[in-house]
């Protein structure tokens, strides 16, 4: 049974009275049911960025190397020899934490089409995920489901999984973060963009049918048509990584030939976001006529159709002399395929079903007048500087907790059920370096990719940890010799209608522009995830910590440079960076005193520059033969990870800083790195040259960690507490 | 050496075993697609790893009823060699042309990581290149790797020497009730047969993806070099 369309209905489709009004106004008329519908998810935080885009603007985008940047599917840069990456990172919390293996595994096959969307066949996945404490079993059945998940859609589509970052803290007990990232590579000169052109040429459907669900899963369920279906439908869609995979295959096999105008997959709303955009882009109309959509179930209407975010979908203009060529090979893969319309001069998006007129909107007032709000921020409170610190435990006991603890502790357990391997073309896996290496096949190039965010230092102080998830990301490509190029965010946040999350956002952003721009590291892509905040049982919400999460990419002219970050036997280990000692929210300071507080360390950009352009064109020279960023838990806990990937031990020199040991060893100064050298006094005199701090701090051999007291810890014995986390967690 | 690497939908590494295949025989291997119905005059015939029709009713099930499996069929008649890697192991298992079956892995979850394989026999075209009992590293993708047979099966294999390779530790050791060196719990730690004329060889890990120093290592080239040596022609 319908229900009356009007304000009350429009509220709960999420629309606020003022942008009801303004719907009104723009049909001079009460909408339909669908086009009411089209509106609220046009309109939604998740399509129209209406709180976020004022902000968005601000951000650097551009560089001699980016050929499209955001406002496309995913954004582009120019990685030479004729070849793009093409990449984005984008979020699926909500539906992770409802449906843990469903809501990773379509986040992970969203973003896959949103790359080979754009003609670029996926050679990566990296995904940064966030959970709540392991103590809480739903944190388990979480992080079984989401780890599932995303190994159950790559390793079927046949993408290696080769990157990525875990956090866990209590703010995202009700909130998980799921953020995957994938990139692609294409001919530069080949790639496909979504603006629909030429009036008359048909419009065409691939993929899988649409089915009934995700109905609004941009804005809400479907409560209102029968509420006992709620139970049998959720809003969290299911995916088929087989026919993903089929329509990669038939995708680029297609756009091989000249048949393709514009290509979008139809993500969040749809056929609706799709149709819409495209149309708009190109500046024409679009007639759809939606009894030729193939349906997995009779009796659908317009509503549920056009609301839709049934997965493993795409959206064709082609060359109308073309369609039969496309036909083939669709028929090849055994995809369904259907022109359901055409382009048109009206500027209107027109629906049509069962010979009905169900919508009939005008193109540019839907996007031009779109909602846009420029919400209320307060600035931060600067947190109170760190006092009163001093360490409880030995070197040694401390180093093995803080090893072994939830955010340093071995990933491999997660790590071990994705494939990193298949492509062939996979030069350092996970753990291997700072950021997963995958050679370009066919190519003397590499593609160096991390993800990286801070969200303790962003809660401490969100512009500071902007920036400074920006400069890690720039420091991981930079540690194995690879040129940073460009940025993809992804920013999680609370509601943006307390002025203090939106305070948050507004200073991670400044922070993270700040670094963009200094480092020439642009954002090409990006995703925003608003809302990520739960009801208590107080009435109170938690909101999650500000986690702008960052996706980042570099090129290595000749792949065979690439440098990992395990010891090398016999060499020099040498610090690059200043080290002052800086405890302020630091993993040391959680985990051993268990204090969240104080400031987050310093972030200085012209250091960062400095240090890592100097870093890198050492590793290119072919001086440091082993290089690792300094980051959470600092010099120690840096040197073990370097141990134990090689198991090749170290012995450290006693620092004669100045400086507290808990400090210099577990402080987390930026701009940091540790590298093997053969010559340390050469290399610690060019380093100054340069105006780059770095000393000699210990010698790479044996197979022990020896520590300046003399302490001996074995590389068997930390592999053994860095190992015991996540079996203990998840196979109890 | 002539060779030629079956797609299925669903497949999804015929492109690490192309490049494994061009790097001893200089020349791109001719690509099947399943619905084709004539083989070429090949001296190897890959079935290679992915997730045939994703793998959705049995590992391999719908594949070995595709087209292209009838002559494939006829071509092992005639004495063709085929090495089946992964997904094409479950495949050559369900089509009967090797017997036993993979079962999900003893742990219940998939499987990414390098092991360690020892070989059994090195009188084969596949392991010519390696000693009896050699030991090489290699790495492994799959969700359902668990060899399993029945006893006569089993005692037909062992005292016929069609075990080729088993999981091992580095040096060598075998031990089929422990997950460090035997990470799926094959029966037996087997990780590779052949067929009763030695010319069908199905495995699990991908030495494929072993074949150039850039990507970890070479050891998994001795496989490809054999064949290569074994078709001089």
């Amino acid at each position: 049974m319908k229900k009356t369309v009007d304000l009350s209905l429009a509220q709960e489709f999420g629309l606020t009275p003022e942008e009801y009004d303004r719907v009104l106004k723009i049909m001079g008329r009460t909408p339909s049911l669908t086009e009411l519908g089209v509106f609220s998810v046009m309109w939604s935080e998740h399509c129209s960025y209406k709180s976020s885009r004022k902000w968005l603007r601000t951000l650097p985008t551009t560089a001699p190397w980016v050929i499209h940047g955001p406002g496309e599917n995913a954004g582009v840069v120019d990685i030479g020899e004729g070849y793009a990456a093409i990449f984005k990172m984008e979020s699926h919390n909500h539906p992770s934490f409802i449906e843990p293996y469903q809501g990773a595994a379509t986040g992970v096959g969203g973003i896959l089409r949103d790359v080979f969307t754009m003609g670029a066949r996926p050679v990566a996945n990296l995904n940064a995920l966030r959970f709540g404490s392991p103590e809480t079993p739903r944190t388990r059945q979480i992080i079984d489901g989401v780890v599932r998940g995303i190994g159950g859609y790559g390793n079927c589509v046949g993408v290696p999984t080769v990157g990525g970052e875990i956090n866990f803290h209590p703010a995202y007990d009700g909130n998980p973060l799921v953020n995957a990232m994938t990139v692609g590579i294409a001919r530069k000169d080949r790639i496909f963009l979504s603006a629909a052109a030429g009036v008359g040429n048909p419009v065409v459907y691939v993929g899988s049918r649409t089915g009934r669900d995700g109905i609004h899963g941009a804005t809400m369920s479907s409560a209102e048509f029968d509420e006992n279906a709620l139970a049998k439908r959720p809003t969290v869609q299911v995916g088929d990584p087989f026919i993903e995979k089929l329509l990669i295959e038939a995708c680029l096999e297609l756009m091989a030939t000249d048949a393709i105008v514009a290509i979008q997959d139809m993500g969040a709303a749809g056929l609706t976001s799709s149709s819409v955009e495209m149309a708009g882009k190109g500046g024409v109309g679009i007639e759809l006529d939606l009894d030729a959509v193939p349906q997995r179930e009779p009796g659908m209407t317009a509503y549920e159709m056009m609301l839709s975010e049934s997965q493993e979908r795409m959206l064709i203009v082609l060359r109308p002399d073309r369609t039969e060529i496309a036909r083939k090979i669709f028929e090849k893969w055994e995809l369904d395929f259907a022109v359901i319309g055409h382009l048109t001069d009206t500027g209107h998006i027109v629906v049509k079903h069962k010979g009905a007129v169900e919508a009939d909107i005008p193109l540019d007032p839907l996007a031009e007048q779109a909602p846009i709000y420029d919400r209320p921020a307060t600035t931060p409170i600067a947190p109170a500087p760190l006092e009163g610190v001093h360490a409880p435990l030995s070197l040694d006991a401390m180093l093995l907790r803080l090893v072994g603890s939830p955010d340093l502790a071995s990933r491999a357990w997660i790590w071990n059920q994705y494939d990193s391997t298949v492509g062939g073309q996979t030069v350092r896996r996970p753990g291997a370096a700072d950021a997963a290496i995958v050679k370009i096949e066919d190519t003397s190039l590499g593609l160096a990719l991390t993800t990286d965010c801070t969200p303790r230092y962003c809660q401490a102080d969100p512009k500071t940890g902007g920036a400074q998830a920006v400069a890690e990301a720039w420091r991981n490509i930079t540690a194995t010799g690879a040129r940073p190029l460009a940025v993809t965010d992804n920013l999680n946040f609370g509601n943006p209608e307390k002025p203090e999350i939106m305070g948050q956002f507004v200073a991670a952003i400044e922070g993270m522009g700040e670094a963009c721009r200094a480092l020439d590291f642009p954002v090409v892509s990006g995703n925003v995830s608003l809302y990520n905040e739960t009801r208590q049982p107080d009435g109170s919400t938690m909101s999650i910590l500000p986690t702008p999460a960052i996706g980042a990419l570099g090129v290595l002219e000749d792949v065979s440079k690439a440098i990992g970050l395990g010891m090398t036997d016999g060499a020099a280990v040498v610090l690059v960076g200043e080290t002052r000692g800086e405890l302020g929210q630091s993993i040391w300071l959680r985990e051993i005193l268990g204090r969240e507080e104080g400031p987050p360390p310093r972030v200085d950009l012209a250091a960062e520059k400095r240090n890592g352009d100097f870093v890198r064109a050492e590793i290119l020279n072919g001086t440091i033969s082993a290089c690792h960023d300094l980051a959470d838990g600092g010099i120690l806990v840096g040197v073990a990870e370097m141990v134990m990937a090689s198991c090749i031990g170290c012995e450290l020199e006693s620092p004669d800083s100045g400086i507290r040991p808990e400090a210099f060893w577990f402080g987390e100064d930026q701009a940091r790195y540790l590298v093997c050298v053969s010559d340390a006094e050469d290399f610690c005199a060019r380093a100054e040259k340069a105006g780059v701090p770095a000393r000699l701090i210990g010698r790479a051999a044996g197979s022990d960690l020896i520590l300046p007291s003399g302490v001996t810890i074995s590389a068997a014995r930390l592999a053994v507490a860095h190992e015991a986390f996540f079996p203990a967690l998840m196979e109890r | 050496m002539k060779s030629a690497i079956v797609v299925f939908p669903g497949t999804n590494r015929e492109r690490d075993m192309a490049i494994a295949l061009k790097r001893v025989t200089g020349k791109a291997p001719t690509m099947l697609w399943h619905r084709d119905t004539v083989l070429p005059d090949v001296d190897l015939v890959v079935l290679p790893g992915g997730f045939s029709y994703g793998d959705y009713l049995r590992c391999g099930a719908m594949a070995a009823h595709s087209p292209i499996m009838a002559e494939i069929r006829a071509f092992a008649e005639k004495g063709g060699h085929i090495l089946g890697v992964c997904n094409g192991f479950q495949i050559l298992t369900e089509t009967g042309l090797l017997p036993g079956a993979l079962l999900r892995n003893a742990n219940l979850r998939f499987l990414s990581q390098d092991c360690h394989l020892r070989v059994e026999r090195a009188d084969t075209p596949f392991t010519h290149k390696w000693e009896k009992g050699d030991v090489f590293r290699t790495p492994l993708a799959h969700g359902d790797g668990n060899y399993t047979a029945d006893s006569q099966t089993l005692e037909r294999l062992e005292g016929g020497g069609l075990v080729a390779f088993r999981y091992a530790g580095a040096n060598g050791s075998v031990q089929a009730n422990d997950t460090e060196t035997n990470p799926n719990g094959s029966v037996n730690s087997i990780a590779g047969i052949l067929s009763t004329n030695t010319r069908i060889c199905g495995m699990m890990p991908h030495p494929e993806d072993l074949v150039d120093p850039l990507m970890g290592g070479e050891d998994g080239l001795p496989l490809f070099e054999g064949l290569v040596e074994a078709f001089v022609r």
